[in-house]
C-alpha cells in the first residue's frame, strides 16, 4: 500500500523509522560523534563485522566541511541528514524490502520509475567496499544500495546489507520543494511551523566560515596526530584489567579517536592546507586506524569471539 | 532431440558487464557441453538488466560413451611400479590386460565412460560455470559462499520437445533449478512457469519484459527517432548510450522533454554532458540550427499518468544539475569580463600539478617556453604560439571544469574567445590535448600542434626525469597517450624536426635515450596497426641519424609498397646476397672492399651492363632522397633488379685472376652502399 504524501521533512523521517521498526530493526539513535556519513557510526563499521546477526536503523548527522556553502545552494549542505538502515546477513528479500520503505513515504512505484543503476561503493578511510546500486527514481538518485564485501580489510561474512538515503534530497523530492531552506522541517499547520532553514541557515553560514577560513590549522594538525597516537595506545593496552579482573579490549574508544582524527582530516581538507599527495598519507593513516580497529573488534565478544 | 533453456534470474547486473557475459555464458555452456560429449546444433544467448538467458536447439538427449586406455608398467617391473600403477587406476590385477609388445610384456586399463543423459551432463556443467563465471567483479550475499555478480535468485533449466518438458536438476547453495521465473519487477503479474523458449519469451513479453537486446534497441531508436520527428526535430545518434540504456531497462517506453529556455545558451558540450553522463539522456536537435533543444530519457516502465510523472521529475532534475551548471558559467563569464584569465593563472600557482614537478603555473611558464622555441623550429609565430600557451589551462582554475572535469580544454576555448584571444589562439585550449585516443583527430593548426607538442614533451621528460614510467598495464599519468600523441602529431601534420633534439628541450635529467626508445615502441605498435612491418620501419629508423620520424615514416610506406612488388622482394634477395658474399669475403680476406670498382677490370656484359645502370641509377637514388621522393628513389632501385639479377647468374665473382676477383667485390660493396643510403635492408625480414 501507498501512503500518503508526507507533509514535511520529519514526517519522512518518522515514516522510515516505522518501516524499518516493523521490519524488525534495532531503531537506534545517531552517534554522538561529528561523522562525514552514517557508515561511521559504530552500530556500521564494527558490527558489519563478525559472524552476529544485526539488523539496526538510526539517522545519522553528518558533516563534510567542503560541502559548505554559506547556506546559499539549494541542495549544498556542510552538515546534514542521513538515513541509515543495516541488516546482516542480507535478507533474500532485500531489495522488495527497500522498495517497500519508498512506498511508506509516499512514492508510489506504479507513477515512478525506480531504477537500480551500477554503482560500487568504497570508502579508503574505512578500508572498505561493497558492490550495489545507487537507487534512481525518475532520474534522480535516492539512496545507496550496497552489500558490504570487505570492512577494515576484513571480509564481511556473512555480508551485510547497507541503504543510505540522503534526507534532505530525498524530501525535497517528495515534497515538491526546490531550495532546502525552504522545506517545512515540522507541519506547516504546527504551532511554530518551522522551516529548514529556520533551524540551519545561520548554522550553516557560521560553519562555512569556519571551516574555509577561521579553524586553527595548528591545533587541527597537532589533534589529528593525539587521536591517532591515543588510537594505538588504546589498543596496545593489555586486555586483562587489574581493577574489574575482567578481560576488557577498548576497541570502542579506540574508535572514537579514529573518528575524531576523520573529521579533522575533513576540517583541514576544507581549510585546503592538504596536498593531493599528502591527502593519501592522511587518508592511509585513518585507514591505519580503522583497520586496527576492525582486527580488535573480531577479537571481542560482539565481534564473534567465542571464548 | 530436445531444445535447452536456461535463465539466471539476478538483482540487477551492471549495463556495462551484460554483453561481455552473454557471450561468456554461451561458449562455456555450449564447450562445456561438448567436451563432455553431447552435441547441439545451434545457440542463442540473451540479457536483460536481470537475466542471463541461453537457449540450445537440437541437443543430444545423450552423450556418447567413450573408452580410454592406459598402458602401465611391463609385468616383471617391481612389485612398488604397478602397486603404484593399481592405486593411480583404482583397479585390481585381475581387471587389468597383458600385452605383448616388442619390448616385453606391458599391463594395460582400459576405462570405459559410459554415455550420460544429457540432464545429467547439463547439470554438472551449468555448475560448474555458476561457481566460476569470470564477471569482471563479482560478491557474496547474506550467508551464501557462492558468487555472482550481485545476488542469484533463480534458475530456470529445461529441456523440452514436442513430448512436453522436463526440469534439470540444479542445486547450488539453497537455489534449485525450475521452470518459474517472474516478468518485469514493477509490471509483472508475479510467478509463471515455462515449457519452451518460445513460451518463455511470450510469457515475458505479456509480463512487460523484452528478452532480446537488440529488439530493445531498435524500439528506443524508432521511438526516439519517430517522436523527435514529429516535432520536426532530430534525434544526436549516440551508440554507447544506447547500448548502455539497453542495459538499464527490460521494457522501454521513450519520453521526450524540452530544456527550459534559461538553458539554451549554455554551450552544446555542457548540456550533452549533463544530459548524457549524469542523466543517461540523449539529445534532441533542431535541424535549422543544430542546437540541443530537447532530450531524450527512457523509462522502464509503462504508467496510468502516460510518463507525466515520470518525465517531471526527470525534468526537474535536469534543472537542478543545469542550474548548477549555469551557475558556473554565470560566475566564470562574471570573472573574465572583470579579470580576464590571468587571475585564473594567478589561481595556477597554487594548485599542485605533481609534488615533485611544482604547480600547475609552473608547468605552464616551461609549456610557454618550449612552444616559443618549436615555434621557431617549425615556422609558426612564436609570439601568437606563446600567447596560446599562456592559456592553454586557464580553465583548470574555472568553477565549470572544477565541477565538470571532462569539460577540460572545451570550457577553456570558450572562455578565451569571451576574454578577446583570436579564435586561432582560443582554439589552442581545446585542441592541444588532441589525440586522445587512437581513433581521436591531430590537432590541425600550426598554433595547436606546437603547444600540444610543448604540453606532451614538457610531461614525458619530466616524468622520465623522476622515473615515473608506466610498468605493465600501470600508466597512471597517461604517458602512453602523451607518446602515441607526439608521434601522431609529428606523422600526420608531417612536421619535419629531430625528435632527440626537441626532446633535449624538456626536462634536462630525463635519460632521453630511454624515452625515446619508449617512444618508438609506441609508434611501431601504432604502425603496425596501419599495416606497417615493425622490420621495415627499422629498416628505415636505423640510418635515420636525424631522428626525423615523419619522414623515416614516408620512407617505411614506400619501402613496404615496393617490397610488395616482384622487384622489390627480388632486389631485396639480390642485396642480401651481394651483402653475405662481401661479409663472408672480406673476413676471410681481413680487407674491406670499399676501394669503388674499376669498369676497366669488368668483363663480361651483364657486368658491364651493371656498372652502367648503378651509374644512372645512383645519381637518379641520390637526387630523389634528396627531394624526399622516396616513391621515385624505389623506381629507380626497382631498375637495379634485373641488371643485379642477371649478374649473379652469369658473372662468377670468385674469379681465378685476382684483381678481377676484387673487382667484383668491390662491384658488390657498390651496391650494397647505394642499397644501404635508403634504408638499412639488413633488417628487412623475409
Amino acid at each position: 500500500m501507498v501512503a500518503d504524501a508526507p507533509q514535511c521533512f520529519q514526517d519522512v523521517i518518522l515514516r522510515l523509522q516505522s518501516y524499518w521498526v516493523e521490519q524488525g530493526c534495532a531503531l537506534m539513535q545517531p552517534y554522538d560523534m561529528e561523522v562525514g556519513a552514517g557508515t561511521f557510526h559504530p552500530a556500521t563499521t564494527l558490527r558489519s563485522l563478525g559472524p552476529k546477526p544485526w539488523s539496526v536503523a538510526y539517522v545519522q548527522p553528518s558533516r563534510r566541511p567542503t560541502d559548505g556553502r554559506y547556506g546559499d545552494n539549494p541542495n549544498r549542505l556542510q552538515h546534514y541528514y542521513q538515513f541509515q538502515v543495516l541488516m546482516k546477513p542480507s535478507p533474500p528479500d532485500f531489495q522488495d524490502l527497500y522498495l517497500g520503505s519508498l512506498e511508506a513515504i509516499g512514492i508510489d512505484s506504479n507513477l515512478h520509475d525506480i531504477r537500480f543503476v551500477e554503482d560500487d561503493w568504497e570508502s579508503p578511510t574505512l578500508g572498505a567496499w561493497g558492490l550495489g546500486w545507487e537507487v534512481w527514481c525518475d532520474g534522480m538518485e535516492v539512496s545507496q544500495f550496497t552489500y558490504f564485501q570487505q570492512v577494515g580489510g576484513h571480509d564481511c561474512n556473512p555480508v551485510s546489507g547497507e541503504l543510505t538515503y540522503g534526507l534532505e534530497r530525498l524530501a525535497m523530492y517528495i515534497l515538491g520543494v526546490s531550495n532546502v531552506m525552504d522545506m517545512p522541517f515540522n507541519h506547516p499547520k504546527a504551532r511554530t511551523p518551522l522551516k529548514y532553514g529556520d533551524i540551519f541557515k545561520q548554522t550553516e553560514e557560521e560553519y562555512s566560515r569556519w571551516n574555509f577560513d577561521i579553524a586553527n590549522t595548528e591545533t587541527l594538525f597537532r589533534q589529528f596526530d593525539e587521536a591517532e597516537q591515543e588510537c594505538l595506545s588504546i589498543l596496545s593496552q593489555e586486555t586483562s584489567d587489574p581493577k574489574s579482573g575482567k578481560n576488557i579490549t577498548m576497541v570502542h574508544p579506540a574508535y572514537d579517536q579514529c573518528i575524531k582524527a576523520s573529521h579533522i582530516f575533513n576540517i583541514l581538507d576544507a581549510r585546503s592546507v592538504i596536498s593531493v599527495t599528502e591527502r593519501q598519507a592522511y587518508i592511509g593513516r585513518v585507514r591505519g586506524l580503522a583497520k586496527q580497529c576492525a582486527d580488535a573488534f573480531i577479537l571481542t565478544p560482539a565481534g564473534g569471539k567465542v571464548k | 532431440m530436445p531444445d535447452l533453456l536456461i535463465e539466471l534470474l539476478s538483482e540487477e547486473i551492471p549495463a556495462r558487464m551484460q554483453r561481455r557475459a552473454s557471450l561468456d555464458f554461451e561458449k562455456l555452456l555450449t564447450d562445456g557441453i561438448s567436451e563432455l560429449g553431447l552435441s547441439y546444433e545451434s545457440s542463442a544467448a540473451f540479457t536483460t538488466p536481470r537475466r542471463l538467458v541461453l537457449v540450445l536447439e537440437n541437443v543430444s538427449s545423450k552423450s556418447l560413451s567413450r573408452s580410454e586406455e592406459k598402458r602401465g608398467p611391463r609385468t616383471d617391473a617391481p612389485e612398488k611400479a604397478i602397486q603404484g600403477f593399481l592405486k593411480s587406476t583404482g583397479f585390481d590385477l585381475s581387471q587389468l590386460e597383458i600385452r605383448q609388445e616388442k619390448k616385453g610384456e606391458f599391463y594395460y586399463a582400459t576405462f570405459q565412460t559410459k554415455g550420460r543423459e544429457a540432464a545429467e551432463v547439463i547439470s554438472v556443467v551449468l555448475e560448474k560455470i555458476i561457481r566460476n563465471f569470470p564477471w569482471p567483479k563479482s560478491m557474496r550475499w547474506g550467508e551464501t559462499s557462492l558468487k555472482w555478480v550481485r545476488p542469484l535468485h533463480s534458475i530456470v533449466c529445461i529441456l523440452y520437445d514436442d513430448d512436453g518438458s522436463k526440469i534439470v536438476d540444479i542445486n547450488i547453495e539453497g537455489i534449485s533449478s525450475g521452470d518459474k521465473t517472474y516478468g518485469h519487477r514493477f509490471m509483472g503479474s508475479g510467478e509463471f512457469s515455462v515449457t519452451s523458449f518460445e513460451d518463455y519469451a511470450a510469457k515475458l513479453k505479456k509480463n512487460y519484459v523484452v528478452l532480446d537486446p537488440s529488439e530493445r534497441a531498435e524500439i528506443i531508436l524508432q521511438e526516439m527517432k519517430n517522436q523527435a520527428f514529429a516535432q520536426g526535430l532530430e534525434l544526436i545518434n549516440d551508440p554507447s548510450l544506447l547500448n548502455e540504456v539497453v542495459g538499464l531497462i527490460e521494457w522501454p517506453v521513450v519520453l521526450l522533454g524540452k530544456l527550459e529556455d534559461e538553458f539554451l545558451a549554455l554551450p552544446a558540450e555542457v548540456l550533452q554532458t549533463s544530459m548524457r553522463e549524469h542523466q543517461k539522456f540523449f539529445s534532441i536537435r533542431n535541424p535549422k540550427d543544430n542546437k540541443v533543444v530537447q532530450f531524450a530519457t527512457v523509462a522502464n516502465r509503462e504508467t496510468p499518468d502516460g510518463g507525466s510523472t515520470i518525465l517531471t521529475g526527470n525534468q526537474k532534475v535536469l534543472s537542478a544539475r543545469l542550474s548548477d551548471a549555469k551557475f558556473f558559467w554565470d560566475n566564470d563569464l562574471r570573472t573574465i569580463k572583470t579579470d580576464g584569465l590571468d587571475i585564473w593563472l594567478e589561481k595556477l600557482k597554487k594548485v599542485t600539478f605533481h609534488n615533485k614537478l611544482g604547480s600547475q603555473f609552473e608547468r605552464v611558464e616551461r609549456i610557454i617556453n618550449l612552444s616559443e622555441i618549436i615555434a621557431k623550429k617549425i615556422g609558426c609565430d612564436p609570439k601568437l604560439a606563446k600567447d596560446a600557451a599562456y592559456i592553454s589551462k586557464a580553465d583548470l582554475s574555472s568553477e565549470m571544469v572544477y565541477e565538470f572535469p571532462e569539460l577540460q580544454g572545451i570550457m577553456g576555448t570558450y572562455y578565451a574567445k569571451k576574454a578577446g584571444y583570436a579564435a586561432s589562439v582560443s582554439e589552442t585550449c581545446k585542441d592541444h590535448y588532441a589525440p586522445l585516443g587512437p581513433s581521436d583527430e591531430v590537432p590541425g593548426s600550426p598554433i595547436s600542434t606546437v603547444v600540444a607538442l610543448a604540453d606532451k614533451i614538457d610531461t614525458l621528460t619530466n616524468f622520465w626525469a623522476i622515473e615515473e614510467k608506466p610498468t605493465g598495464s600501470k600508466d597512471p599519468f597517461a604517458l602512453r597517450r602523451s607518446a602515441l600523441g607526439m608521434i601522431r602529431i609529428i606523422i600526420e601534420n608531417d612536421i619535419r624536426i629531430s625528435l632527440s633534439e626537441i626532446l633535449a628541450l624538456g626536462n634536462k635529467k630525463a635519460d632521453i635515450e630511454d624515452l625515446k626508445e619508449f617512444i618508438y615502441q609506441r609508434m611501431k605498435v601504432f604502425l603496425r596497426e596501419k599495416e606497417l612491418r615493425h622490420d621495415i620501419i627499422d629498416a628505415c629508423l636505423s640510418i635515420d641519424k636525424e631522428d626525423d620520424l615523419a619522414l623515416s615514416v614516408k620512407k617505411s610506406f614506400a619501402l613496404m609498397e615496393f617490397i610488395k612488388t616482384s622487384d622489390g622482394s627480388n632486389l631485396i634477395q639480390g642485396f642480401k646476397r651481394a651483402n653475405n658474399i662481401l661479409l663472408q669475403a672480406e673476413k676471410n680476406d681481413g680487407v674491406e672492399y670499399s676501394f669503388g670498382a674499376d669498369l676497366k677490370y669488368a668483363k663480361e656484359d651483364a657486368e658491364l651492363n651493371l656498372f652502367s645502370v648503378l651509374d644512372s641509377e645512383e645519381v637518379k637514388i641520390k637526387a630523389s632522397l634528396e627531394r624526399e621522393d622516396f616513391v621515385e628513389a624505389m623506381n629507380s632501385m626497382a631498375n637495379l633488379r634485373a641488371p643485379i639479377d642477371s649478374f649473379f647468374e652469369t658473372v662468377q665473382i670468385n674469379s681465378d685472376v685476382d684483381h678481377i676477383r676484387r673487382n667484383r667485390l668491390n662491384l658488390l660493396s657498390r651496391i650494397c652502399k647505394l642499397c644501404l643510403s635508403v634504408a638499412d635492408l639488413t633488417k628487412v625480414e623475409g
